[in-house]
């Protein structure tokens, strides 16, 4: 610990980070880009894990593949960096062998709604027990921008040269049709209120959803000439509303435009153990 | 509207006071911090850290309210504050919540 | 009454895929999580009335992908998992099949073997999936897979299949075929504490002294559950002893290597092998699954006949026997491999014979098993 040390000069130990307990430091600095904005989705994570009061043992981190797979190797808790697009179905077989965990899948778009789209709303017609952060930068960041089920109408993307031609997923509006039972979508810059809902989240049963919209600077931004990290933060200031409740259907995002933000559904329905539990396990004299 | 409860120490209240640390080999200069920092406290420096980047300066350290926002936009957890308990204070104070 | 419903003790009537179903839950499966595909469906489907009977879960996924994570997951969360499947389904859980042997998990897979390729022949045999058995996930590991010729048999090995899965923390498959899976059979479910099983090798090492892929001489690491307080990191990117992801040639061949040498080195402790009629033996007949019970007969044949053949039925094909067949090709005249595929085990049996003995395969598409008559005629001519 470096705590005494003056700030400006002196070097600081990274293990003096107050957040240093629930990262693996061991590992850091991470290997997200500069201006990237995986890291603030993180540090809202960590926050909110804090104040839960959630016995940090029990909560499990189930990560695909992408950049924002990588949380799951940068977070200090019991944590499962699984395939491409699998996993809420590895979270799927965690939570229902251990109900005391708090599963938490936390991946990209492509991960969640393109290879793992399946198993996506399968998990929430089921209304199996997991957190789902998806963060959504638009495309796939970690092998150099291609074009995926989020890309925006006429964005570029390495597959996607003279623009997408494909209309993209609006995820709060997929996780409601698919049975989500919590839906909630904020941007990288609404820390406190991100934190504020993965913390109202965490402890909640079902097929929870947060979306976090995510400046991708290198891949995304750079084809896009949306400029730095900071600046997609900026325009994520200037275009944001809030609307708790809003009707998913209007919550599209497109190049330009304004993008809806706020909770979208908070609601409760039997979980797939929920329904077991009360109506098949009686039948067969199990309690 | 009257006031229910007039402060004892109204006259000699502060705003609670940050001391901000850097750790400076892993910040990648993305200017988050500098940007959404409600008080204004840091500038990017001259100084390059092991990677090349600009870590930020604690320019105007005196005017940090030890509010996190900082800590909690660093997406390269290279930077926090602390919260300075200062000896003429009476109460710590209630956190100042900066919000965007 | 929950727990003593899971042995069910006593003699049965009973088909194979039932029977590979009571093996799961003898050897304390709790959870099994499937996608209906004939010729396995059976199997999912006791499981669906079995399991919360006995406390365990059944779930039925959307795919095999989703499968073949799920009892991942359920095996990292403190319960004994397995699937099964057939054909396609097959295919599709060999991605997640490399994530357990990576991430080294114990759990089991069960193929109940079809005539392919693609949609192929769903009713009917095969067992031409192995070699998609040894390799069919991408990259270098070895595999278990054992091959049951009956009823009673795939009971048996369901448990062994367990056993070894927590043995060496590694999935293990069982590769039967559709014979052996519809086929009615007697039974036989012993007293429970007459079942041999391997529970988990929980470590005794407290948080911060474990490393989930710390291992002795033996290359077998210790197993943890999620939840227990060991806040560990497991991935699928080659890593170290610590679950970290290393990106570099080095890392990749202490892992591989690892995962390869954790097999061979215990290859004695795995295989298993039943040798009839092989000590005055000149032909030798290599069969495994139903197709061995085909050979048996033409065995009989042979004999009848006055050629001295004899059989070496493979209970556990992969890892592969190597030594056995080094061993028999030094005094034997020819190996008749039959398997009802188109020549698969019958590469590994020249491999090993390494011309010192002649190899014939009675080679067949599936569909149906072999005629007697058909490897009887290829006995004759490679005893001659
Ligand atoms: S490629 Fe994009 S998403 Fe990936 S780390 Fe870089 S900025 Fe972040
Ligand atoms: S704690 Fe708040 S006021 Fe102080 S430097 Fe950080 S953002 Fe600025
Ligand atoms: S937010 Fe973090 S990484 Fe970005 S400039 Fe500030 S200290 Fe550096």
């Amino acid at each position: 610990m470096n705590r005494s040390a003056s700030s400006t000069t002196d070097v600081v130990d990274k293990q003096s980070h107050p957040m240093s307990d629930l990262l693996r430091m061991d590992r850091m600095p991470h290997i997200w880009c500069s201006g990237c904005g995986l890291g603030t989705t993180l540090t809202c994570f960590i926050m909110a894990v804090r104040e839960s009061g959630i016995d940090e043992k029990k909560i499990a981190v189930v990560s695909g593949i992408g950049c924002s797979g990588r949380v799951a190797g940068y977070i200090n808790l019991d944590s499962f960096h699984t395939t491409h697009g699998r996993a809420i179905p590895f979270a799927t077989g965690l939570a229902l062998a251990n109900p005391e965990l708090r599963v938490v899948v936390y991946s990209g778009d492509g991960d969640l709604v393109a290879i793992g789209g399946n198993h996506f709303i399968h998990a929430a017609r089921r209304n199996m027990d997991i957190l789902v952060i998806c963060v959504n930068n638009f495309n796939y960041g970690m092998t150099g921008g291609q074009a995926g089920p989020t890309t925006p109408v006429s964005a570029r993307a390495t597959t996607a040269p003279y623009g997408n031609y494909e209309y993209p997923f609006n995820i709060p509006y997929l996780s409601i049709a698919s049975g989500a039972t919590y839906v909630a979508r904020w941007t990288a810059l609404h820390m406190r209120r991100l934190k504020n809902s993965i913390a109202e989240a965490l402890p909640k049963k079902g097929f929870r959803v947060i979306e976090i919209i995510c400046p991708c600077p290198t891949a995304f931004a750079r084809r896009n000439r949306l400029g730095t990290g900071l600046d997609l933060m900026k325009y994520y200031h200037d275009n944001s509303i809030i609307k708790h409740g809003a009707d998913p259907r209007e919550a599209d995002i497109g190049m330009t435009g304004k993008i809806i933000v706020g909770k979208f559904l908070d609601i409760e329905r039997p979980t797939f153990r929920d329904f077991l539990v009360e109506n098949v396990w009686p039948k067969i004299g199990r309690k | 509207m009257k006031l229910w409860r007039k402060p004892l120490d109204a006259d000699t209240v502060k705003v609670p006071r940050g001391r901000i640390y850097i750790i400076k080999d892993q910040c990648k200069g993305c200017g988050f911090c500098v940007q959404y920092c409600p008080r204004n406290v840091l500038e990017l420096s001259q100084e390059f850290n092991k990677k090349g980047y600009h870590p930020p300066v604690a320019a105007r350290e005196e005017d940090c309210v030890s509010c996190g926002l900082c800590e909690l936009i660093c997406p390269e957890f290279a930077i926090y504050a602390e919260l300075v308990e200062e000896e003429k204070q009476k109460d710590s104070q209630e956190t100042q919540k900066a919000e965007v | 009454m929950a727990e003593d419903r899971r042995v069910l003790t006593g003699e049965h009537f009973m088909s194979g895929d039932h029977a590979c179903a009571e093996g799961g839950l003898a050897a304390g499966c709790s959870f099994f999580a499937g996608y209906p595909i004939t010729p396995s469906t059976e199997i999912a489907e006791r499981m669906s009335e079995r399991l919360p009977e006995v406390g365990g879960m059944f779930i039925q996924m959307e795919d095999e992908l989703g499968s073949m994570n799920a009892i991942l997951g359920a095996a990292w969360g403190g319960w004994k998992s397995m699937t099964c499947t057939s054909g396609p389904g097959f295919s599709l859980m060999m991605e997640n099949l490399g994530l357990g042997i990576v991430l080294e998990t114990p759990t089991v897979l069960v193929n109940i073997q079809r005539g392919g390729p693609s949609t192929g022949l769903p009713t009917l045999p095969g067992q031409a999936d192995m070699m998609q058995a040894r390799w069919g996930s991408h990259g270098d590991y070895e595999i278990i897979a054992l091959a049951p010729n009956s009823p009673q048999e795939i009971f048996d090995l369901t448990v062994r299949a367990f056993n070894l899965a927590e043995e060496f923390r590694t999935p293990v498959l069982v590769m039967s075929d559709e014979c052996v899976g519809h086929m009615t059979e007697k039974v036989v479910i012993p007293p429970k504490d007459e079942l041999e099983i391997t529970p988990r090798r929980y470590t005794k090492k407290k948080p911060g002294e474990y490393l989930p892929f710390d291992f002795g001489e033996d290359e077998i690491p210790e197993m943890v559950t999620a939840g227990d307080g060991y806040r560990i990191h497991i991935t699928g990117l080659t890593h170290d002893r610590r679950g970290y992801p290393v990106i570099n040639a080095e890392a990749q061949d202490w892992m591989v290597r690892h995962l390869i040498n954790k097999i061979l080195k215990n290859k004695h402790r795995i295989i298993q092998l039943e040798e009839i009629n092989l000590s005055d033996a000149e032909v030798v007949l290599v069969s495994y699954g139903i197709s061995s019970r085909v050979a048996h007969r033409a065995m009989d044949l042979a004999r009848e006949d006055g050629i001295k053949a004899g059989m070496l039925r493979l209970i556990t094909v992969w890892p592969f026997c190597d030594e056995k067949i080094r061993e028999l090709a030094e005094r034997v005249k020819a190996f008749v491999t039959v398997e009802m595929n188109m020549g698969q085990v019958a590469l590994e049996v020249e491999r090993c014979a390494c011309g010192k003995a002649g190899t014939y395969l009675v080679p067949h598409a599936g569909g149906e098993v072999h005629n007697p008559d058909d490897i009887y005629q290829v006995i004759k001519e490679a005893a001659k």
